[in-house]
């Protein structure tokens, strides 16, 4: 049982991402290191990017298809307010007893975490485009499939792009649980502390901690890249 | 095993859920979702973990609420702070809270002290940003106005401009208190209690409990939910009367 750790132990959890410490939980044996850390971080974003693209597919087409007729309001933000209201560990530890552990099993059920937030920024990115822009790319002959990926989408890229970064970190955070469900991630290091100890449990922590902010920062330069110079034009 | 109900739990459930005895209660019913005769027998169990979930949520807002203000006033007036603020806020939002729980061991140990520090550092980001995003929608026009009727910068601030931000505090208040309450459930790997307890950890964990445990945090969001939005309209009135 962990009780009040000393300072030092940041310092240990350091030497375990790297390489393999034995400590009074592992019995001689030296466990963590360079190769499981790493092992468990491309676990850790295969289950993030398998949700996030599931959650994707869904709710991202569905989304801008609300915003762009401009229907189904009460959908798209009432299940974005309700989504948060979900309990991931509920959700976890569910799917655990009921459904099966595994991946295809808890996949898509990260993916409904992640679907709330995607939908709802798409909705009200895509239905707070000027109409006078849409009324003009109609005008000059644009299928409505083509206003949406052509006018709509990219004037909405801010918003859009707000809903996935949240959905990511959602998804990347509760995928920390996921070995409850049987998945491996980095969340093992946390959760199995009779196999990796003190030293594993702060490891874990900080890998997830710096995975997250890694992550967010990366879909915050693609969001940039993603803009269009006019609207940053705008909005500086 | 005497006369035990073992849940199909154990076998799907890989090392964390182990084998439960839940008595005769579900016996009739196998693999069942959800155990009416456990839930009516046993509900009384939710009353402690609720309390408990009360106790970190609401200090833990309260806390974010109140610093996060506090932020907002201050780069409100000193305009150059904003970006850093934002900035810092964001970087504590988006470490999981799974892993902020841990980071923090070494520091403030097992407990409800760290589940409130962590839970009110997340909100901090929802409050700021929704806190300043209200104060610069405020038109120009109804600040000179203010001015122009001889109101100090003071005044200003809590008579014209906090009263118009007023709805998005409240959708960002909003955000943050149900997240918050979702959130609050993993307290549990920190030894914090909550509801999370009847979810996951030592206590009899089953999908009855699991499901009881998650409406009730859901009900709760939903209630705290409903609370904010009446003191907008409260505090509102006037969006009543443009309205009407």
């Amino acid at each position: 049982m962990i009780g009040h750790l000393p300072l030092a132990s940041f310092t240990g959890a350091i030497e375990f991402i790297f390489s393999p410490q034995e400590s009074n939980v592992t019995g001689g044996k030296k466990v963590g290191g360079f190769d499981k850390s790493m092992e468990l971080l491309i676990k850790h974003l295969e289950v993030t990017v398998l949700a996030l693209a599931i959650a994707l597919v869904i709710a991202l087409p569905l989304g801008l298809y609300l915003g762009h007729r401009g229907k189904g309001e009460q959908l798209a933000v009432g299940l974005g307010n309700a989504g948060r209201a979900i309990p991931e560990l509920a959700v976890i530890a569910l799917v655990a007893v009921l459904i099966g552990v595994g991946l295809p099993n808890v996949a898509p059920v990260l993916a409904i975490l992640g679907i709330p937030p995607i939908l709802n920024n798409a909705y009200v990115g895509v239905s707070q485009v000027d109409r006078a822009a849409v009324d003009a790319a109609r005008g000059i002959g644009m299928s409505e499939t083509a206003i949406i990926r052509k006018v709509e989408l990219p004037i909405a890229i801010p918003t859009v792009m707000g809903g996935i970064r949240s959905a990511a970190i959602a998804i990347l955070a509760t995928a920390t649980i996921a070995p409850l469900a049987g998945v491996e991630s980095l969340g093992d290091f946390i959760l199995n502390r009779n196999v990796y100890g003190e030293n594993g449990l702060l490891a874990g922590a900080i890998l997830v901690a710096l995975l997250a902010l890694a992550i967010e920062g990366s879909l915050a330069l693609l969001q940039r890249r993603l803009t269009s110079d006019g609207l940053k034009v705008k909005t500086a | 095993m005497g006369n035990p109900f073992v849940l199909a739990a154990g076998e799907v459930g890989g090392d964390f859920f182990k084998e439960r005895d839940v008595g005769d209660l579900c016996q009739a019913q196998t693999q069942h979702v959800f155990c009416f005769d456990w839930a009516r027998e046993n509900i009384d169990r939710f009353e402690a973990p609720t309390v408990q979930h009360l106790e970190i949520v609401i200090p833990a807002l309260v806390i974010g609420f109140v610093v996060a203000f506090a932020l907002a006033l201050l780069a409100h007036r000193t305009r150059w702070l904003q970006p850093p603020l934002l900035a810092a806020t964001g970087i504590l939002y988006t470490i999981p809270s799974i892993a902020f729980f841990f980071l923090l061991l070494p520091l403030t140990g097992l407990g409800r002290d760290t589940a409130i520090i962590v839970l009110s550092a997340y909100t901090l980001q929802i409050i700021y940003r929704n806190t300043i995003l209200g104060l610069n929608n405020v038109p120009a026009a109804v600040k000179d106005a203010a001015r122009g009727m001889g109101l100090t910068p003071r005044q200003i601030l809590w008579k014209v401009e906090l009263p118009l931000a007023i709805p998005e505090i409240i959708a960002g208040l909003r955000v943050a208190v149900v997240s918050t309450i979702a959130i609050a459930t993993l307290a549990v790997l920190i030894s914090a209690g909550g509801l999370g307890t009847e979810m996951y950890g030592s206590n009899l964990t089953f999908p009855t409990s699991i499901i009881i445990a998650g409406a009730i945090v859901m009900l709760m969001a939903l209630a705290f939910d409903a609370i904010l939005l009446l003191v907008q309209r409260l505090t509102t009135p006037w969006r009543r009367a443009a309205r009407a």
